[in-house]
């Protein structure tokens, strides 16, 4: 498949998400209402290719600890080299319930992928949240460009 | 009436053989994270201890008696019913860990009595309890949908307790925490707290693939059931608050963190949040004990400039990273 790059970059509020069946990042995502890709939640699915600059959203699985933070799945992703060049930025979700961990996967993807954590939010994020969002996330893309 | 089937028949129950696996997951998350009050030293805050006034000393027990009766009730009779309502083996499995791990935090508090408190005024806060008519009432509204047969309600009921009851009782230690009080405490209540956040998370993710499957009428009828059961409790909740911690005058941000729990414990059962962000703002010193980093600025979005910071180094220990 061949995409115009240039083109697709210009498409403001790409965005790139995990979310366990437990969906609770589907339903943020969801309620931001961009454009947005899921990543696979099985193991032996086919990986997405990221296209054009995105955000990664994520939920934290650690269960307080650094390892285990970050999903597998979204390791796999990055891992390719070609999907982390395309990387903008980290929303982590997450809930205070694990302390210091909270949100923890979005500081790790953060530091290793030097892109700033843009913002936390807990299970599938308040109204408040989702308004802020959508609101940044635009303004960060005309930034971008 | 009910969409869940029920267990009918004991199999050997295979780990290799997973219907949902979630369950396999949350029963790694739950046995790693395994601990016992022991671990905690709990001795290192007798001064501390010391240097409250009798009637911190006698709030404090309290609350940790009332929170008693929570982990005491889940045990014994909340992970048991859940149990019985279990649609896999493995499902059940995890209640049997909830179970324990309930035990284990009831348990807790009795070390901590032990270590600080003298006996006569723990006796005292254990008869305190048995008579306290706002503990007793929220006792009586959880054991109430325990006792129902209806699995949807047991569940809302279970979250309700492991995502909102607690948090009466966990702001305390928390304060206490934000004023270099009672650390060692504080350290072993925020390891029940993690564990409560996957309690609540479990029990409640069961709950919404149940409730899938039901009617469209069945559904509604259950959300309004449980906003409902939600506001009772609510109601009885700010009693019990006052009367614990107006003497204190902290009942004003002991509400604000009610109402941010109770939108999680929403949330957890996949209904959207209640409470309005003005009246969940918590102190966010008592925001910072539960959570370090919980204030720090990581709202890249609202551009104060100085704001973006890349994380300082952590340590991924996963294997899996290949950068
Ligand atoms: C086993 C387990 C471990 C978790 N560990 C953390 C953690 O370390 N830090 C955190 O902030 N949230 C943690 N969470 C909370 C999840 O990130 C949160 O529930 C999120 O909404 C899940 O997203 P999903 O439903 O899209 O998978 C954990 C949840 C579970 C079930
Ligand atoms: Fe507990
Ligand atoms: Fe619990």
């Amino acid at each position: 498949m061949l995409v115009d790059a240039a083109a697709e970059t210009l498409t403001a509020g790409s965005i790139i998400y995990f979310s366990t069946k437990s969906g609770n990042t589907h339903r943020f995502v969801q309620k931001l209402g961009l454009t947005a890709q899921r990543l696979p939640l099985g193991r032996d699915e086919p990986m997405l290719q990221a296209t054009t600059p995105y955000i990664l959203i994520t939920p934290t699985y650690g269960g307080g600890e650094a390892k285990g933070a970050v999903p597998a799945q979204v390791i796999r992703f990055l891992n390719d080299e070609h999907n982390r060049r395309l990387i903008r930025g980290v929303i982590a979700a997450g809930n205070t319930n694990f302390g210091d961990a909270y949100g923890l996967a979005g500081r790790v993807i953060s530091e290793k992928c030097r892109v700033p954590l843009l913002y936390r939010f807990e299970l599938f994020g308040t109204d408040d949240d989702v308004a802020k969002v959508r609101k940044g996330v635009e303004e960060f893309w005309k930034r971008q460009i | 009436m009910t969409t869940t089937q029920r267990l009918s028949r004991v199999n050997a129950i295979n780990w290799n053989r997973l219907q949902d696996d979630k369950d396999l997951e949350v029963w790694n998350r739950l046995t790693s994270n395994f601990w016992l009050p022991e671990k905690v030293p709990l001795s290192n805050d007798i001064q501390s201890w010391n240097t409250l006034t009798q009637q911190e000393k006698q709030l404090t027990i309290r609350v940790f008696t009332g929170l008693t009766l929570l982990d005491t009730i889940q045990s014994s009779v909340g992970a048991p019913v859940l149990m019985e309502d279990a649609r896999t083996p493995h499902e059940e499995a995890v209640y049997t860990n909830i179970a324990f791990m309930e035990s284990v935090h009831a348990r807790s508090y009795s070390s901590i009595f032990s270590t600080l408190c003298a006996t006569r005024d723990v006796d005292d806060a254990f008869r305190w309890s048995e008579e306290n008519p706002t503990l007793q009432a929220k006792s009586e509204l959880i054991l109430e949908r325990y006792r129902s047969d209806d699995p949807l309600m047991r569940k809302v009921a279970s979250v309700f307790l492991e995502s909102f009851l607690f948090y009466s009782g966990f702001y305390l230690p928390m304060y206490w925490s934000s004023h270099a009080k009672l650390t060692n405490t504080a350290d072993l209540i925020r390891l029940i707290i993690r564990d409560e956040a996957v309690h609540g998370y479990y029990i409640g993710y069961k709950f919404q693939q149940a409730l899938a499957e039901a009617t469209p009428e069945r559904q509604q009828e259950v959300k309004d059931y449980a906003y409902e059961l939600l506001l009772e409790l609510y109601d009885n909740e700010v009693r019990y608050t006052e009367s614990l911690y107006d003497e204190v005058g902290l009942s004003e941000d002991v509400k604000k963190f009610l109402h941010y729990n109770a939108n999680k414990a929403l949330m957890n059962l996949g209904y959207e949040p209640l409470f309005p962000s003005s009246v969940t703002d918590v102190d966010p010193t008592i925001m910072a004990a539960l959570s370090p980093s919980a204030n720090e600025n990581h709202d890249f979005f609202s551009g104060s400039g100085s704001s973006y910071v890349i994380g300082k180094a952590i340590a991924t220990e996963d294997d899996d990273w290949a950068f």
